[in-house]
């Protein structure tokens, strides 16, 4: 089961809430930091990285001998990162996304592809038996897609087999998603079984509650909240939830004791061990949500 | 000589648009003779690359040159090969396609090789 910790607006409790589930869903659990731009969960769960990979976008080499400069691969690019000028065939490597659309098009086969390096993917286990990984993104870099499509793609074991697929469907992954409402944060959530919903009683938590929820909805993948900080702010998001049929899961209050331990790289549950039962009670919650949808 | 000149409008007559690769359209003029068509520009709702698209859209119009406010790097980097001159008429005062002809008929147009600013690219998505 798939679970994704976002939020919308930065800043809300992402990394604190998606951690401390994991601590609690115990050993074994798979753990992504999708938020290749900033990642910092590694911070609190402290992993030993012992495997790295290489990763980014297969850029298409153009063999200007063969090609008949039809301009196909120009017509097909989305991005137009591929242009036809007389003779000549020109690619914009900042432009393309790494669709292989081109190659695949290519009639004469005079498109040959290249690795274009991102960033890098970074895992090991923590010492609560959590299986670790983080994708990090070279600085610089404009687009954080690819390397979270690679990252949830890693496989622990490392080779593509049905049997560690089936190994991997049986796992709790917790996906701890990068903050806004754009491409990064759809391609985490794609092909996840159920979205937590981090927000804060605040006119900016709603706000960009609204903009995830409607995500959701789009990728029709059940949803649910968790509202931080709650006593601050106002009823807003409460009635939102209300009117729109999102369920709260969990409540946590606005602590002074909370927002110390985590500035100094303290988990929730370890300040908090009164917590730990309730995220695993969220978690029975969450798997409840997702066998309904399934059924 | 043809020339696309970016604009904001159908005519002759329409203001010119500064902006070369999210330009409204571009006036195709005939400089010795005058005659003129106008071309919506694909790129204008393009989501990235708008520079290229508007590039390779002029380059089939058969321009020779073009003439707009600014040219950023891609635009830049696809003009070049294909050949076509980038005039640059300054943005700030509002005039019509008609007047940018005029200026460019009396060669008070400067012409530059390169892009004159950095790329848009590079936002999230």
């Amino acid at each position: 089961m798939r679970i994704v910790v976002a939020s919308g607006k930065g800043g809300t409790g992402k990394t604190t809430i998606a951690t401390s589930l994991a601590l609690a869903a115990g050993e074994g659990v798979r753990f992504l930091d999708c938020d290749v731009e900033a990642p910092n969960a590694a911070l609190f769960l402290a992993p030993q990285l012992t495997e790295r990979k290489e990763v980014g976008i297969l850029l298409p080499v153009v063999d200007e001998n063969i090609c008949t400069h039809c301009g196909r691969c120009a017509e097909v690019c989305e991005f137009h990162a591929i242009a036809m000028i007389g003779k000549k065939t020109l690619v914009f490597p900042e432009l393309c996304h790494g669709c292989g659309s081109c190659t695949l098009l290519c009639l004469e086969k005079a498109i040959s592809e290249r690795l274009e390096v991102m960033g890098v993917l970074e895992s090991g286990p923590t010492p609560a038996g959590i299986d670790f990984a983080q994708g990090v993104m070279n600085v610089g870099e404009p687009m954080a897609v690819p390397i979270i499509r690679e990252l949830k793609k890693w496989q622990r074991f490392g080779l593509d087999t049905a049997e560690n697929h089936r190994l991997l469907d049986q796992q709790f992954e917790i996906r701890d998603a990068p903050p806004g409402a754009s491409c990064p944060v759809v391609e985490t959530m794609r092909d996840s079984d159920f979205l937590l919903l981090v927000t804060e009683p605040t006119p900016f938590g709603l706000h960009d509650l609204k903009q995830v929820a409607e995500i959701a909805r789009e990728l029709g993948i059940p949803a649910g909240v968790v509202v931080n900080r709650d006593g601050i702010g106002d009823n807003a998001v409460e009635a939102y939830c209300a009117e729109a049929g999102l369920p709260i899961l969990l409540r946590i209050p606005m602590e002074r004791r909370f927002a110390e331990a985590i500035a100094q790289g303290q988990t929730l549950v370890e300040v908090a061990p009164e917590y730990r039962e309730k995220f695993l009670l969220l978690l029975t919650k969450i798997q409840g949500y997702v066998q309904e949808t399934m059924a | 000589m043809k020339l696309a000149i970016s604009i904001n409008g159908n005519k002759l007559d329409s203001p010119f648009d500064p902006r070369f690769g999210r330009a409204a359209a571009f006036c195709l003029v005939e400089s010795e003779t005058g005659a003129w068509t106008v071309h919506e520009n694909p790129a204008l709702s393009a989501s990235g690359g708008a520079g290229v698209q508007a590039a390779q859209f002029v380059a089939k119009l058969g321009a020779q040159a073009v003439i707009s406010g600014a040219y950023g790097p891609n635009a830049a980097d696809t003009l070049s090969p294909a050949g076509i001159e980038m005039y640059l008429m300054p943005g700030n005062e509002t005039c019509t396609a008609a007047e940018v002809l005029a200026l460019f008929k009396a060669g008070k147009l400067s012409k530059t090789a390169a892009a004159t600013h950095a790329g848009h690219h590079g936002g999230a998505h």
